[in-house]
């Protein structure tokens, strides 16, 4: 059994006085890879961003060992960066990572040297992602949130983005805490399942023991079709 | 050359070369137009720095920090696009300078005097434009990802707030020098035009800055001679000179 890496408890956002999350409580232990799962509009990325420290919260946030955090959030598009003349290794440059280790993790997410000098803007949206991917890891996080990271590659990309997290995931040994809508995902890669809903349904636990019909159905307010994997 | 002229040519290059480098920032985060209106806010300042007479930045100064302040305050209590603040912000402060400014010598508020430039505001202008570009280069990194995501430079752990609070500074002290050079209606032009000239024909971070001060340089010196040569005022023509360059980039440009 690993340690206990985060405790939430009693936690409350509010935002612009309506109450975003209401009492929420669940543990993160190290080496999970938590995806938070529901539909739009339920607080997902609200609930990361208060993690983050981004938002105010009230209640208990307590983080058992001092975590070296890693962020991919869902606004940080290639849009961002489409028009700025900015380098793959410009990019790395910003938080001064050193040559070597630009190109050793560039390789970990499967990038070739050759594209350190192309423009961050004019790479394929896979490769941006996977880019981003390896910036992250740069800091040498041993916490990983990622806000939908998938959203700007079509299916097949979006399959190589978490096959790599996956990689990533047992070789650096991180915990990752997952934003996703996608119910796929949620069994083919993760460990543990927190759900939210608009509707105030909520879970917490191993997917397979947790998702059952009656349950999406509180937390997506329809019908959804419910995929039982095996693997 | 004159004694005036060296002065003149002086200040341009330290107001021209920081303030442009200082542009590639505003431009990557979408801030130029702010710049325009808050040389207009400068109007009032550099009204009352005529009818006293001082120099036109040191007026200009304190008008600009409290059009900074405003537009900071305002943008945080009405949640409005930036856009429409600083048309609002922009309009009040052109129209409290003709309230004041003396029409006769309304030109120099209007596009700046730098051929009348002294001693004393040229020191100023080299210790604050070099003030400005060594700050701008060591926050340069940080406020470049904070342009690029905010959330995310937090996480990174980049203080936010200092480096807004730094680049918010450094944009203050850039218009009201701008003023001196081309005068409140055209600071804009200072930040904006060099850098987008930089933009277009650069490929990297470092390419982009330092082309964009080369060419923010290249004006002011043009543009101060092409005056002493012409008899016109020289912050129109050191505009037109930074137009010159930005339309001459057009058919480079790396896209």
């Amino acid at each position: 059994m690993s340690d206990i890496l985060l405790e939430v408890k009693n936690f409350k956002v509010t935002l612009d006085q309506s109450p975003i999350l209401l009492d929420l409580n669940f543990s993160v232990y190290e080496g999970e890879f938590l995806t938070i799962l529901g539909p739009n509009g339920s607080g997902k990325t609200v609930l990361v961003k208060a993690l983050l420290g981004l938002l105010p919260y009230e209640g208990e946030l307590i983080w058992q060992k001092k975590p070296r955090i890693g962020y991919l959030p869902q606004g940080l598009n290639q849009m961002s960066v489409k028009d700025m003349p900015l380098t793959v290794k410009d990019f790395f440059t910003l938080k001064k990572v050193k040559y070597e280790k630009i190109i050793e993790y560039l390789s970990l997410v499967g990038l070739e040297g050759g594209v350190l000098n192309k423009r961050a803007g004019y790479l394929s949206g896979g490769e941006f992602q996977r880019m981003l991917v390896a910036w992250v890891l740069a800091s040498s996080p041993n916490i990983l949130f990622l806000d939908e990271p998938t959203t700007a590659v079509d299916i097949v990309g979006g399959d190589t983005i978490y096959s790599l997290l996956k990689d990533v995931w047992q070789s650096q040994k991180l915990t990752i805490f997952n934003v996703t809508h996608d119910l796929n995902i949620v069994y083919a890669h993760s460990t543990h399942v927190l759900c939210l809903s608009r509707f105030g349904h909520r879970c917490y636990g191993v997917p397979k023991e947790i998702l059952n019909p009656e349950m999406l159905r509180g937390i997506y307010g329809t019908d959804v079709k419910f995929y039982n994997h095996t693997h | 050359m004159t004694d005036q002229l060296t002065l003149s040519l002086i200040s341009g290059i330290f107001i021209a070369g920081s303030a442009a480098y200082l542009g590639t920032l505003m431009l990557s985060r979408k801030m130029v137009v702010v710049a325009g209106p808050l040389g207009h806010l400068a109007l009032p300042g550099a009204a009352l720095a005529l009818i006293y007479g001082f120099s036109l930045s040191l007026g200009a100064f304190p008008f600009v920090i409290l059009g900074i302040l405003l537009i900071w305050l305002l943008e945080m209590k009405t949640k409005l696009q930036m856009e429409a603040l600083t048309a609002i912000v922009f309009a009040t402060g052109v129209g409290i300078a003709f309230l004041f400014l003396p029409i006769d010598k309304a030109e120099a508020a209007l596009i700046g005097d730098i051929s009348k430039v002294n001693f004393y505001e040229t020191l100023a202008a080299v210790i604050l434009g070099t003030g400005v570009f060594i700050t701008v280069n060591r926050s340069y990194s940080q406020i470049m990802l904070i342009n690029i995501n905010e959330d995310i430079s937090k996480t990174e752990g980049i203080n936010v707030k200092l480096y807004n609070l730094i680049y918010l500074s450094s944009i203050a002290i850039i218009v009201a020098l701008g003023v001196d050079l081309v005068g409140g209606l055209m600071t804009v032009a200072l930040v904006a035009i060099p850098a987008a000239a930089a933009k277009n024909v650069s490929r990297t971070v470092a390419q982009y800055g330092l082309i964009s001060g080369v060419f923010g340089i290249v004006s002011a010196i043009i543009g101060i001679l092409l005056s002493t040569f012409t008899g016109f005022p020289a912050g129109p023509l050191v505009i037109l000179t930074s137009a010159v360059i930005f339309l001459i980039t057009v058919p480079l440009t790396k896209i």
